[in-house]
């Protein structure tokens, strides 16, 4: 069976959409897609599995300073689509008649094209399952396998052509001991590799073992504390999602990291975080034709550097743009590492708690950066650099600006590469580069 | 862009052409939808957007396997070509599923969200002249340093076809219209950033142009602006152990978190252990459990005209109906689909639900409401001796099993000596769920019971968003463990 070309059907409906433009009309598209299977499992057992097959449509379509937007989904049968598009376009004209000019347009008028195609060589779905319950035989293993085709395309009628795709698995899965205690963890690539895959089961089998042990109950408290990659990365993404480095956030003083704005508060000099684009899985494009830069630096030794910068803020507030999105979040951020020795991480901390991962993190107060979140999963207390015992969850409930800034002691010196697991909508393309983070002290409230 | 899918007959025809009759229960859901958002932020418009969404999702279910198949062709080759997909993971899966329960239900019958007023009998311009009315209402001080109005109108309509060996069909017909009015304001001095919303999460729900007259969208902006001034000035929430009043538009996210979710029977299952996490709720508490006091009861109610998650049928084609899932405090039915209760025992509701037509349904919150009680709020106030009346939910967290939580509110006002005496801010309160509903101490009366909305639940893998319903009255807990800003 041959394969449905995306790249090549974008590229069709957005010439033939160019054809169809009437004035001075300018036409910037976008495309999302994935061909994606799926296998979701509980008790090592099958729960749902199933396949989708779903392209995104998103155009702007432009005549001076005034615009409309819309998408359509896009059924790979071009008369079909070719007559959907022609009605949207009918449609964005006639509301555009109504808006007046916008001042904050801003789209790029000198196309740059690009093309990054990276294709795996994805299991057959069935020979991953029969893997996956072949490691998962005689454990409670509960998880998501997805793999298959990602793609985004860009496309405007002043020529411009930008092309991501790549062929990824991702199986993200827990082996669950009893009620809440469970090892989590992720194998993710282009090519399985049933050694790689086996190294991931034994480090998870490992966990469990240390797991069995009865759990200790910690009084709320200050604790010293070892922040695992995964957990950072809650952290982190919390702040990221709420504006800590997007312009318009920090223009409407909504950052979280306001005081460092305002004020003379700062993060540990050992934090810098860059959005990493060169070194991510995401595309370098936007929905404006923008290019985005290799790297951006955001914190660079515990001080505000630069922001994200979308089109819109860009006109908004007389800056450049670096080709952010709209939500103006890192896609691919990196935290530099550090000097702690990542294969002597319960040495460093020595006494204290051992923080897999963080759950559900919110604010307790925006403005002061304060946040709270849950442990979850492989959270283990140590005494003299050994591991004791698990904990049961606590719920922490403290401040950036301690956590990451004057009781931060140290980061690990290996930044592991952490793929986002979202599939809201679509499969992520996102991910992150961090170390982990030892702690002098937090603060647990329940 | 304003065809109706699911009036076409030829493509029903198709679709159920399609679906074999030699399986054990196969479906097709269509579903076709249509949205547009209109924003306006520091008074000037933001970009229209227009969303037109059409697919189908075939399943098959057969001799022990599952499979799904989701698709965006609607030919005849295409949709043949996704039965054959699903057919081959119903051959895949045969003899490794956690659960051979199948839906049996072959429904018949249609579902249309009550309009009184089309919503598009308030044409464009004047939904954009409104939302700059209330944007000028919004930015009324150079301390406003954020503000915008928006409106979103949803239309889905879904088409649910089933067939099975035994020669049984069904046909579900199910139309929904959705209006999410917003507003926030966001107030800057130094250091301190105070935001006040109004919809968002709570003020949104099924019909037409009614909707922003039901929630009050033009009174809401300079309230709203008014109170995100006060709370520059306002000082922080005090802490320690007092009684708590949850205005409507907090209560929404208590009931969703720490009723709702440990409800779900999916989660009591495991299914939901990797991603959104278990339940402290085990099977064993159904028909004895002390979820909360005497005042608490609960109803899993799709009938509510014009909440956000009210329907017919749920996605499996299960007929919907008014259910108590917790009468007099006591824990009588969980939230879980025809296939959960079969897997389970536990006795559940019509809920299996999916966000789209690309995704597979699951256990999920519909209308989850608490009944009001026959206080008056001012007796409430008034019973109340050291306390905080939290209003408008902005900040949520709740450990894996819906047990420990903290949850912040925007606008906080202080209680003493059974009065209200000003606003504070950062109003935040933590408790545990298997306790806290045991420390409801009044609820009030029909007069406060507001039907509200959440567009944005997440939960599933592969991830689902989706829009739940919340209705409640202001509720009264004691001994609460209420704490502020900073520190």
């Amino acid at each position: 069976v041959t394969q449905f070309d995306d790249h090549a059907y974008f590229d069709e409906l957005v010439t033939a959409a160019t054809a169809a433009l009437t004035g001075d009309e300018v036409l910037l598209a976008t495309v999302s897609g994935e061909r994606t299977d799926f296998i979701r499992l509980n008790h090592n057992e099958v729960r749902q599995a199933g396949s989708i097959h779903q392209r995104t449509l998103t155009v702007d379509l432009v005549e001076g300073h005034r615009h409309v937007g819309g998408s359509i989904r896009l059924a790979g049968v071009r008369s079909i689509d070719e007559a959907r598009m022609v009605a949207l376009l009918a449609q964005l004209r006639d509301q555009r008649r109504l808006v007046a000019d916008d001042p904050f347009l801003l789209y790029n008028t000198e196309p740059v094209s690009t093309e990054r195609i990276e294709r795996g060589t994805v299991p057959d779905p069935s020979a991953a399952l029969a893997d996956i319950r072949t490691a998962g035989a005689g454990r409670d293993l509960v998880g998501i396998y997805a793999s298959g085709d990602t793609f985004t395309g860009f496309a405007s009628s002043l020529g411009q052509r930008n092309w991501f795709q790549s062929s990824t698995f991702n199986f993200d899965w827990s082996f669950y001991l009893r009620a809440d205690k469970a090892a989590k963890n992720l194998y993710a690539g282009f090519e399985w590799d049933d050694a790689a895959f086996a190294g991931k089961v034994d480090w998870s089998v490992r966990q469990l073992v240390a797991l069995e042990r009865d759990p200790i109950e910690l009084s709320p408290g200050e604790y010293r504390t070892y922040l695992a990659p995964r957990a950072m990365e809650e952290l982190l993404q919390l702040l990221s999602y709420y504006g800590a480095f997007g312009r318009r956030a920090h223009e409407t003083r909504q950052t979280p990291l306001l005081r460092m704005l305002v004020d003379d508060a700062r993060l540990s000099p050992l934090l810098t975080i860059r959005e990493d684009t060169a070194r991510g899985v995401a595309p370098n494009f936007q929905s404006a034709g923008f290019l985005r830069p290799d790297s951006v630096s955001l914190v660079v030794d515990g001080a505000y550097a630069e922001t994200l910068v979308s089109p819109r803020s860009a006109q908004e507030y007389g800056v450049p743009t670096n080709g952010a999105t709209g939500g103006e979040y890192p896609l691919s951020m990196a935290v530099e590492p550090g000097a702690i020795p990542t294969t002597a991480v319960n040495e460093a901390l020595g006494t204290g708690l051992y923080v897999g991962n963080l759950w559900y993190t919110n604010f307790s107060d925006q403005a002061a950066c304060r946040t709270t979140g849950m442990t979850r999963f492989a959270t283990f207390w140590a005494e003299d650099g050994e591991i004791v015992a698990p904990v049961n969850v606590l719920r922490f409930d403290d401040t950036a600006y301690h956590l990451l800034g004057d009781r931060l002691e140290g980061l690990t010196d290996h930044a592991e590469v952490l793929l986002d697991t979202d599939t809201y909508g679509g499969r992520s393309t996102s991910s992150m580069r961090l170390p982990g983070a030892l702690v002098g002290a937090m603060r647990f409230v329940l | 862009m304003t065809d109706l899918l699911i009036e076409s007959r030829t493509l029903e025809d198709r679709l159920r052409s399609v679906l074999p009759g030699d399986v054990d229960f196969a479906s097709a859901r269509l579903v076709d939808e249509r949205s547009e958002r209109v924003t306006v932020r520091r008074n000037q418009l933001e970009p229209i957007f227009n969303e037109f969404d059409t697919g189908v999702m075939i399943s098959i279910w057969n001799d022990g396997g599952l499979g799904y198949a989701a698709t965006t062709d609607l030919s005849e080759s295409g949709l043949t070509a996704a039965v054959d997909q699903a057919r081959r993971w119903a051959e895949i899966t045969a003899g490794a599923m956690v659960t051979t329960a199948a839906p049996r239900n072959h429904a018949t019958g249609t579902y249309v969200s009550p309009v009184e007023v089309t919503w598009d009998s308030m044409p464009l311009p004047d939904r954009i002249d409104l939302l700059h009315q209330q944007s000028r209402l919004l930015g009324i001080d150079e301390r406003i340093v954020n503000w915008g109005a928006s409106l979103v109108r949803r239309e889905v309509d879904q088409l649910l076809v089933t067939r099975s060996k035994v020669g049984a069909t069904g046909r579900v017909e199910q139309r929904f219209r959705f209006v999410y009015p917003s507003l926030h304001a966001t107030a800057n001095e130094g250091v301190n950033t105070q935001t006040r919303t109004f919809g968002g999460h709570a003020f949104c729900g099924q019909g037409g142009a009614e909707v922003l007259g039901r929630y009050g969208f033009g009174d809401a902006a300079t309230r709203i602006a008014e109170q995100a001034l006060e709370l520059l000035t306002a000082p922080n929430c005090p802490t320690g152990v007092m009684d708590a009043i949850l205005a409507p538009d907090q209560m929404i996210l208590q009931i969703h978190e720490s009723i709702g979710h440990p409800l779900e029977i999916d989660r009591i299952l495991g299914d939901e252990r990797n991603y959104a996490g278990t339940s402290f709720v085990t099977p064993d508490m159904f028909g004895t459990y002390q979820y909360g006091s005497e005042l608490l009861n609960v109803t899993f109610d799709p009938t509510v005209p014009g909440q956000l998650a009210s329907y017919g049928f749920d996605d499996d084609g299960t007929p919907a109906s008014r259910e108590y899932l917790i009468k007099d405090g006591i824990l009588v039915r969980g939230l879980g689909g025809a296939v959960s209760q079969e897997r389970s025992g536990i006795p559940g509701v019509s809920n299996s639900r999916a966000d789209n037509w690309n995704r597979p349904p699951i256990d999920r919150m519909a209308n989850l409401n608490v009944e009001p009680g026959e206080s008056t709020v001012d007796e409430l106030v008034a019973s109340v001796e050291h306390g905080v009346f939290f209003h408008t939910n902005n900040s949520w967290s709740i450990d894996d099993s819906r047990n420990k939580f903290q949850f912040g509110c925007e606008y906080g006002q202080l209680i003493r000596d059974g009065e209200i005496v000003g606003p504070v801010r950062n109003p935040g309160y933590r408790g545990i769920s298997s306790t806290f509903w045991r420390s409801l101490s009044g609820v009030a009366d029909r007069n406060s019971f507001t039907v509200m909305g959440t567009p944005n639940c997440g939960k599933g893998e592969l991830n689902q968003m989706i829009g739940t319903g919340h209705a409640s009255p202001a509720c009264k807990f004691s001994g609460i463990e209420v704490f502020g800003g900073e520190q």
